[in-house]
């Protein structure tokens, strides 16, 4: 970010949330960089940037697809880069309709399922096909339950082959290029002023501020957060940017790209290496009953052999997992264990595992580093969940609510819990900190840095390590001796590993595990220093494959350490960045298609002719002596088919996707659609919402009107939620510590001027914020850093909320929780939820306690007429759509997602 | 004993025989982000006590409000309209033309270096609203009030030119609190509650409160100078809003931020506590500030009150002369 020139940091309060890595935008500003702040308030970020432009919270897509159309009507796109680079002038097939064409659906949308088939979005093929995913088609309905989005994480979706046809014109109208520029057509500046509340002068400030600084000799940068994330259509908010961002040749390229602010010290660590439903390490997706029965079926449908790049490898990668876990257990002739490995049956989100606790479909819950009573979206449908279960085991630094909310929770107050008709068993164990404990941070820029132990855990307190790896032993030994089959799996499983004399396992034997060695050989025993050495023959093993080399030479890379002035552009010897300690991905695209770089000021990698190899200040992100010029045959498939002008060798076709004709579930491209709860009506199309979003139709989940719906006006306040510098997510590590409480120690909610005046709010009362699930009370901060926004003739109040405290009795600071307002509707392709925008009203004075709490939330829902059905109709309106009236669905009483 | 008013270096004048430079701070309150981490970071390394009342104090996201016994830095929030904007960069640019606080180092006559109020000033962007954040710290004063009136000794001048209460040695007379003229030294009263600095004393009934009584403030992390290390809030500050280093540096660097933000349009930016001509001799801080100084809860005319001893006893002297004199009359007078 540093080597920016101008930086976009939208969805995100970098300042506040990132403040260490602020210390990038900071210096990037100190020589010369404009800094733009695109958010609905005004906050510690806007205070240090150029500019602030409020936006109306969840319409960032009209923005970023008004950025895109201005690039393309005034000719500002980076020419050579997106034709070399980027799927430009693929073909798409002719069975392709455009969200434009049909009332804002894509073509092959299911009423029935909700969901799309997503066949015809394929590139075109030769002799009238299209190319395909390698183990046949997906039904949305499918790959949004195990949120097969997640899995993009490494390696782009698959395709059959990449034998794609092109129009290097870009005139024929099939061409990616020209469905772009139709899609986008509509979005223009006056669109942007109806629907997001944004200037005409803005507007033009900030297109002007990125095309300028964009090019052969500049670059602009774009810094999101969970303000792009979490919405019904987060990811395709992401892909906006990237569309934008391909255009304007800001990808691969020092001081471009779309940094991903992860929220916590090790967030991004533990998506490479999950604690998610539906991944194994590095991306490798977790298998599906049904669709990944065997081996076979599981790697012909992660990627094919006849795609290009390094993600056609996948069975060596998954196979050296396999062989990591279950050592000698894994050979050839069991398919290395693959049986071994669980099967998902079903959508197994967090979400939906708490509506499994309500139907008592889950008698144990863990909760590591984790308080969903108060950092979860709908905190009561979480609490009323735990409820249910036989025992819960909360491990953590503090006896957070998520461990004491069967005796001082909310629903103890309001009567809908009694602490003796609860049986749950609650077990607390103490958590050792990060400064009790050594290991691995994974940090936003996927670089790992190893942490010492400062100082021993006191009394019980243990590190993950520790106890996860005491548990295992002790399951095994109760196993020992078992010849259940079910039992293999864990009796089988590697798990040994050298202890302190405290019992704690050295973590830098799970590092080398992770990193892998050879098994046969001349090297049999040594560290691996390259994924490209993984093999599918069960002669590697890595833990993940994306984390190899972080131990090559049997050096704990992540612990270098030189300082950054004492070496090159990259500090590459500064912690270790996966993969392959590269410092920008797919940095082939910092050079030109001949090899040469765009600019002297933005030199980064070259070809260099006399050595026959990329050199630059970076590990170069590509075949290290494939030539420029290089043009292999497409149907060889692996890296060996990248062409020279392949830059982005993780993709099926080395190109990057303007269009994704695979791989999300919800559009090929990014279209607005308004939240599940919007005030505003979707000027673009007649459909409202995203159609493909998951919707849980549920009494205890239900949703405000939209707009030209009755009862909108019950709820016709808009509110989004957020963090404070001064406080660490739902409080665990912060409201317990007297210095940052005393910095941030109660509950507020921000409002403007013209609100406090329109509802009686006084400065520093109290007011009382209620949703179609719930009502919390505030204190009231007035500010003009909250602005109303004239949005299609009318002025959009907007409401913040920080949701760092909750209600118990043991921190040192508590008070309503902000997420309890919020209801559960998730993106589809990676089962986020929508906790950025929603609907409320306010009003002065606490909130009523006890039974009297419940009987407000149900007036104004009766007064707004809520019923399951309302804000969960797929279709807005089937016959304006392009569906046939017939296949529309009603709304459908308590049950799953649709 | 030293100078009392008027340039000086306060470790020669103390009687230091090596030759420290004097050490100071530069806050550059234009990229400070507000996140309070030099509170914490300062809390945690002299063990302060928790002295916030936890409830919001009401104004904006400061609920620190002051500087006192166990907060020694202190993050003002100030929210101004357009109005106040413009105010603030005409205020600027008018003590640029006045020709203080001098611009960059002292520049050859007939250079443009110094001579900013021809530069373009073109208002930058967002000038319609701003959110001032500003560490505020102990002074380190040329010319310190509170040591100054000390009268046990345990205020001392360190080899680094800063001010140190030396804890096992004050007597709690409060003396220093009235000496102070930016209100920054007081007595830690009983109101604060000790925070564990350790997870076994987490749980510890009551830990009893550090120095209760005696007279606190910033000691410049005197502990980690002595250590050649940096002080906690310079280190903990991720935009290096909170500069530390030689005082000469300091106010150099200062001097070329503000010539560099006036020369940028902002000609708000304005130095506090480099001029070694105010009534406290410059301060060993200073601070780069977008607005007067009484925004952000500073007296924009500092004095150390011991700088009119001088006159003052040369005015009692000639009192008592007077006395004397007028003794001497009437005894002579009734011998006559």
């Amino acid at each position: 970010m540093a080597n920016a020139d101008c930086i976009v940091i939208q969805g995100s309060n970098m300042a506040e949330c990132h403040p260490v890595g602020y210390q990038w935008v900071a210096e990037a500003k100190a020589r010369g960089a404009k800094v733009i702040h695109v958010d609905p308030r005004f906050t510690r970020t806007s205070a240090v940037s150029d500019t602030h432009i409020p936006i109306r919270a969840g319409s960032d897509v009209v923005l970023l697809g008004a950025l895109i159309n201005y690039v393309l009507t005034n000719d500002l796109w980076f020419k050579e880069y997106v034709t070399a680079y980027t799927n430009a002038a693929t073909l798409v097939h002719e069975d392709y309709r455009d969200a434009e064409d049909l009332g804002g659906l894509f073509s092959g949308f299911d009423p029935e399922k909700g969901a799309y088939d997503n066949s015809s979005w394929a590139y075109d093929e030769a002799e009238d096909g299209a190319i395909g995913e390698p183990a046949g088609p997906e039904h949305g309905a499918d790959a949004g339950a195990r949120a097969a989005g997640d899995a993009f994480g490494s390696g782009g979706p698959p395709l059959e082959h990449a034998e794609v046809l092109r129009d290097d014109s870009l005139q024929n109208p099939r061409t990616v290029f020209q469905i772009v520029k139709r899609h986008y057509a509509r979005y223009t500046p006056e669109m942007v002023r109806d629907m997001c509340g944004i200037s005409e002068a803005d507007f033009a400030y900030l297109a002007k501020a990125i095309t300028e600084n964009s090019g052969r000799d500049r670059t602009t940068c774009f810094a999101y957060a969970v303000g792009w994330t979490q919405h019904s259509l987060g990811a395709q908010f992401i892909r906006a940017a990237a569309i934008l961002q391909l255009l304007l040749g800001n990808v691969g390229r020092p001081g471009g790209g779309i940094m991903a602010l992860r929220g916590h010290a090790s967030i991004q660590g533990s998506t490479d290496i999950p604690t998610l439903f539906n991944l194994l390490p590095g991306y490798l997706p977790m298998p599906s009953a049904g669709r990944h029965d065997t081996l076979e079926e599981y790697l012909a449908a992660n990627a094919s052999k006849n795609q290009k790049g390094f993600w056609a490898n996948a069975d060596a990668y998954t196979i050296s997992l396999l062989k990591a876990w279950w050592g000698d257990a894994a050979t050839a002739d069991n398919d290395w264990a693959y049986d071994y490995l669980p099967r998902l049956t079903g959508a197994h989100g967090t979400y939906e595992t708490v509506m499994s606790m309500l139907r008592d479909e889950v008698e144990g819950y863990f909760l590591l580093g984790q308080n969903p009573a108060v950092g979860s979206a709908h905190g009561r449908m979480q609490r009323l969940g735990m409820s249910h279960l036989k025992w819960l085991v909360v491990r953590d630094l503090n006896m957070i609510e998520s461990a004491t909310w069967w005796k001082d929770g909310p629903e103890i107050e309001s009567g809908e819990l009694r602490t003796e008709d609860i049986e749950t068993e609650v077990f607390f164990l103490p958590a050792a900190t990060h400064v009790e404990k050594a290991g691995s941070f994974t940090q936003t820029q996927r670089l790992l840095q190893w942490r010492h132990q400062a100082v021993a855990p006191p009394g019980e307190c243990q590190s993950e390590l520790q106890f996860f790896y005491e548990l295992g032993k002790r399951i095994q030994e109760k196993l020992a001796g078992s010849d259940d089959e079910r039992d293999r799996p864990l009796l089988d499983l590697t798990w040994d590993y050298p202890t302190d004399e405290h019992g704690d396992p050295d973590p830098e034997a799970v590092l080398a595990e992770i990193n892998g060695r050879h098994l046969t050989g001349p090297d049999a025993g040594k560290p691996l220093s390259a994924y490209t050495e993984l093999r599918a023959d069960g002669s590697t093993t890595a833990g993940c494959w994306i984390y190899t080399g972080v131990y090559a030479e049997g050096i704990n890379h992540a612990a270098d350490r030189k300082p950054g002035q004492e070496q090159g552009p990259a500090a590459t010897e500064w912690g270790w960045a996966w993969p392959a300690n590269r410092r920008i991905l797919y940095n082939r695209a910092s050079a030109d298609p001949a090899g040469k770089p765009w600019s002297e000021r933005k030199k980064y990698i070259w070809w260099d002719e006399e050595q026959g190899k990329w050199v630059g200040d970076d590990v170069p992100d590509f075949p290290p002596t494939l030539a420029p010029g290089s043009k292999p045959d497409p149907s060889v498939g692996g890296p060996a088919a990248l062409s020279g002008d392949d830059p982005f060798i993780m993709q099926a076709d080395g190109k990057g996707w303007l269009f994704a004709p695979k791989g999300l579930v919800d559009g090929p491209l990014p279209t607005h659609y308004e939240a599940q709860e919007s005030p505003v009506a979707n000027a673009l199309y007649p459909q409202q919402q995203s159609p493909a979003r998951l919707m849980f139709p549920r009494s205890d989940n239900l949703s405000a009107p939209s707009a030209g719906t009755n009862g909108v006006d019950v709820y016709p306040y808009v509110f989004t939620t957020y963090r404070l510098t001064e406080h660490h997510t739902a409080g665990g590590m912060s409201r317990w510590l007297p210095y940052l409480s005393e910095l941030q120690p109660e509950m507020f909610c921000e409002v403007s001027p013209e609100l406090a005046a329109e509802r009686g709010l006084e400065p520093y009362g109290w007011a009382t914020i209620i949703s179609a699930r719930s009502a919390i009370e505030a204190k009231v901060l007035v500010t003009d850093r909250m602005r109303p926004l004239a949005v299609g003739g009318h002025t959009v109040h907007q409401i913040g909320l920080p949701y760092h405290w909750g209600v118990g009795s043991n921190a040192v600071v508590s008070g309503d929780a902000a997420n309890d307002l919020l209801g559960v509707t998730l993106d589809p392709n990676v089962q986020i939820q929508e906790s950025k925008v929603a609907s409320c009203d306010i009003r002065p004075g606490r909130r009523p306690r006890g039974r009297e709490l419940l009987d407000l939330v149900s007036e104004y829902q009766v007064r707004a007429g809520v019923t399951t059905e309302t804000g969960n109709q797929a279709v807005t309106d089937p016959a304006a759509e392009g569906i046939k009236p017939s296949l529309g669905r009603d709304g459908r009483a308590d049950g799953g997602p649709r | 004993m030293g100078q009392l008013s008027g340039p000086t270096d306060p470790t020669a004048d103390a009687h230091w025989e090596h030759n420290h430079p004097r050490k100071g701070f530069f806050t550059d309150t234009s990229i400070c982000i507000g996140c309070k981490a030099c509170e914490v970071a300062c809390k945690e390394w002299n063990h302060n006590p928790q002295d916030g009342n936890l409830e919001l104090l009401g104004s904006s996201y400061d609920n620190t409000g002051s500087l006192g016994a166990s907060t020694w830095r202190h993050v003002a929030f100030i929210e101004q309209g357009q109005e106040r904007i413009a105010e603030a960069r005409e205020s600027g640019r008018a003590l640029v033309s006045l020709g203080m606080p001098r611009i960059g180092p002292p520049a050859p006559a007939g250079s443009a270096a110094t001579d900013l109020a021809g530069a373009d000033t073109t208002p930058p962007d967002t000038a319609d609203f701003r959110w001032l954040m500003s560490s505020d710290v102990c002074k380190h004063c040329t010319h310190a009030g509170c040591l100054d009136v000390c009268p046990t000794g345990a205020l001392f001048r360190t080899e680094f030119g800063t001010v140190v209460v030396q804890d096992d040695v004050c007597n709690g007379c409060g003396t220093c609190v009235a000496g102070c003229p930016f209100g920054v030294i007081e007595r830690r009263s009983n109101g604060t509650v000790k925070v564990a600095t350790s997870r076994e004393e987490q749980h510890a009934k009551h830990p009893s409160v550090p120095n209760e009584g005696i007279a606190q403030k910033c000691t410049l992390c005197y502990d980690r100078l002595v250590a050649d290390e940096t002080p906690a809030c310079a280190k903990a500050c991720p935009t290096t809003s909170i500069k530390f280093g030689d005082h000469d540096d300091m106010v150099d660097t200062a001097r070329e931020r503000v010539a560099t933000l006036h020369a940028q349009g902002m000609t708000e930016a304005r130095l506090y506590g480099a001029n070694e001509h105010d009534g406290v001799g410059g301060t060993g801080s200073v601070f780069l500030l977008l607005d007067e100084p009484e925004v952000y809860g500073l007296p924009p005319d500092p004095r150390v009150p011991t700088a009119d001893l001088p006159q003052m006893y040369k005015r009692a002297g000639m009192a008592v002369a007077g006395m004397a004199a007028a003794a001497a009359l009437v005894f002579l007078g009734g011998r006559a």
